[in-house]
């Protein structure tokens, strides 16, 4: 890699800067907005706000609400994680058999990922609305079946699978180049003793996949927690029943909605501090089974 | 044991052929040397015989039977890659037994015989180490250990000593040799390094641009090498090659400047005023007192090498190297010359650059 050096402090400075400013202007900003709302209580009229200690933070996790809501993320991080993953490394396993045309297939592959989230729930609620297209005519055969307006189950698989869709198309590259920079002499050599493609797939290229997978699956259970909310704004605005009320969504509807600042603040805290603590799990329990040299 | 036998082979990329119908014939328990320059196409010969590159036309069989459509592993080869190729996720142990895993070995007896063929190349005590963890040298005896404990008939190597450093790498084509005298195995081993095809060969096969210059012992080719190609690229230092033409009145060679080289009598008689190529070895010309000699050249400069003096002459707008044992002392620019020993000079065609041999030619003088 090549490195740049520079003699003054205040050039680096200077390069550093649009980035720092940035990283200011929408992360720590906002973040210590967040945790002065979150300790603090707004008085009915304005005018100023009151220190209330952890009471936010109190009554949130009194709520059984609160708790219902940590569950349906929960339901949804793991399965759109194992279906976006699962998806990713089957399509990009194929495509690493290069068979014909599969350089077109890799870049039409990747376009989903450049669909903004709302733009595809929008699309996935027209695919699974019970009165037109496909789903209408599965009704048709089985009246009664499908209705995700109802059925918060439904609803929760619907939302799993839209997102999914997206993550689908950024994890399959990853996959895909980690695939392609697996050595051809190791599946080679795996031929030459004996193993035919499942087991060459299981016993030498998933291993040395291990440590693109540890990437993908971190970044894929931060989006689902972090990046969920258009897709579920668009979908189910959370229902039925708070079936799909995420906790990303749950902090936009207690904050923008029911105007509750303080709890909404609380919230994302609490959300914040979950990411973080799920992230740092991952490297230190996951990250060191995974590299060999 | 299994005899190879490849038949009219060719390989094609596309509409690009890059071997052009290939003959060999490998017998059991012989060790095969194909050599050639990066490119020739003797890795993916090899790479056919594996079976890990399909065979565009033709046919390669082992032990009897043709493989052209066979599986790697059911055509009983093992092979050495160039880069070893080892899984590096598992352990040197686990990297041996592998082949033995697949094939549902029970885990003792696997282990036990991981444990003979790893003492067998001084591997027992790197058994739980990565392959990260090892040396090349290490590497390549595992590579080694993984394709001996298949009980291979048929032993592929493709270019397997090409990362050593040198020292290891003359270390290691010893211990190749050395297991190959044990073990039996059919060998075909691919390299560009002419110093291991001619230790390691029984029989030594010359490729070029995708097709096969000559077949011969080691001995056989570096003393009647078929072409200018083969000539050249065998024997270290380099072969000289210059052009004249053939003269049966004198029986020699005319050069440039009117010098005369000798050649047997027959050959002059039967290519009189033919174009020719010739070729003399550094080693087969001496540096003689003025007046003796057939081509008088101009002194360069010199190369030690050791045991000799590599001396680099200019003769005309060409360059004749003499390698001599004995010490002389030229200053640059100084004339001198040179003698060729008779029954040490090849002659090639000009126009084709085969071998001009007295018996070729009578043969095709039979019919008129």
């Amino acid at each position: 890699m090549r490195r740049a050096y520079f003699k003054n402090n205040w050039v680096a400075g200077l390069m550093v800067a649009p980035q720092l400013i940035i990283v200011f202007t929408f992360f720590y900003f906002p973040t210590s907005q967040a945790l002065y709302w979150a300790f603090t209580l707004e008085q009915p009229w304005g005018g100023g706000n009151t220190w209330v200690g952890f009471d936010n933070f109190r009554t949130i996790l009194e709520d059984p609400y609160y708790w219902s809501s940590i569950w349906v993320s929960v339901v949804y991080a793991v399965g759109s994680t194992v279906l976006a993953v699962g998806m990713a490394l089957t399509l990009a396993i194929f495509a690493d058999r290069q068979l014909a045309g599969y350089k077109l297939y890799k870049v039409g592959m990747i376009w989903p990922y450049a669909i903004a989230a709302p733009a595809v729930g929008l699309a996935f609620r027209f695919i699974f609305t019970p009165g037109a297209g496909i789903m209408m005519f599965v009704n048709q055969l089985f009246p009664h079946l499908w209705n995700p307006v109802d059925d918060g189950n439904q609803a929760m698989a619907m939302v799993i699978v839209a997102g999914a869709w997206k993550q689908v198309a950024y994890n399959f590259i990853f996959f895909l180049a980690g695939l392609q920079s697996i050595p051809r002499s190791l599946i080679e050599a795996g031929a030459m003793d004996g193993a035919r493609v499942l087991r060459r797939m299981r016993d030498i290229q998933l291993p040395l996949l291990a440590p693109t997978f540890f990437f993908v699956l971190v970044i894929n259970i931060t989006d689902s927690f972090t990046d969920s909310f258009g897709i579920v704004d668009t979908m189910t605005a959370g229902g039925p029943s708070r079936a799909t009320n995420l906790m990303v969504y749950k902090i936009f509807n207690d904050g923008f909605q029911g105007l509750d600042y303080s709890g909404a603040a609380a919230q994302s805290i609490i959300l914040m501090l979950l990411v973080i603590a799920l992230t740092f799990v991952q490297f230190r329990y996951i990250e060191r089974k995974v590299h060999y040299t | 044991m299994a005899d190879i036998q490849v038949h009219q082979v060719r390989k094609s990329y596309g509409k690009t052929e890059v071997v052009h119908g290939v003959d060999l014939a490998v017998a059991t328990g012989e060790f095969i040397v194909i050599l050639g320059p990066s490119g020739c196409g003797k890795s993916t010969l090899l790479r056919m015989i594996a079976g890990l590159e399909s065979v565009t036309a033709g046919e390669i069989s082992i032990a009897g039977r043709v493989v052209n459509d066979l599986e790697p592993h059911e055509r009983g080869c093992a092979m050495v890659f160039q880069n070893y190729a080892l899984y590096p996720h598992m352990t040197v142990a686990e990297n041996i037994g592998y082949a033995l895993k697949v094939a549902g070995l029970p885990k003792a007896d696997r282990l036990a015989k991981v444990a003979s063929v790893a003492a067998s190349v001084g591997l027992t005590e790197f058994l739980d180490r990565r392959p990260g963890q090892l040396s090349g040298g290490q590497r390549q005896r595992v590579a080694m250990a993984r394709a001996i404990i298949r009980e291979p008939a048929v032993f592929l190597f493709d270019e397997p000593l090409s990362n050593l450093d040198a020292k290891l790498r003359v270390q290691m084509r010893h211990e190749i040799r050395r297991i190959h005298n044990q073990i039996k195995a059919t060998s075909v081993f691919v390299t560009h390094d002419q110093a291991e095809g001619m230790t390691l060969a029984d029989r030594l096969v010359v490729m070029n641009k995708g097709v096969i210059e000559q077949i011969g012992t080691p001995e056989d080719i570096y003393h009647h090498p078929a072409s200018v190609y083969v000539a050249g690229f065998i024997g270290s230092p380099a072969m000289n090659f210059l052009s004249g033409q053939i003269s049966a009145q004198h029986h020699a060679v005319i050069l440039a400047n009117d010098a005369r080289i000798d050649i047997p009598a027959a050959l002059a008689a039967q290519h009189d005023g033919a174009l020719t190529q010739i070729g003399l070895r550094p080693e087969a010309l001496t540096l003689v007192p003025a007046g003796q000699g057939q081509i008088t050249a101009t002194f360069d400069f010199a190369e030690e090498t050791g045991p000799a003096k590599l001396y680099h002459f200019r003769f005309e707008d060409l360059t004749i190297s003499v390698l001599s044992p004995e010490k002389h002392d030229l200053q640059h620019g100084q004339p001198m010359a040179i003698k060729a020993q008779p029954d040490a000079v090849h002659l090639f065609t000009a126009e084709t650059g085969k071998r001009l041999t007295a018996h070729d030619v009578a043969r095709e003088r039979v019919p008129a």
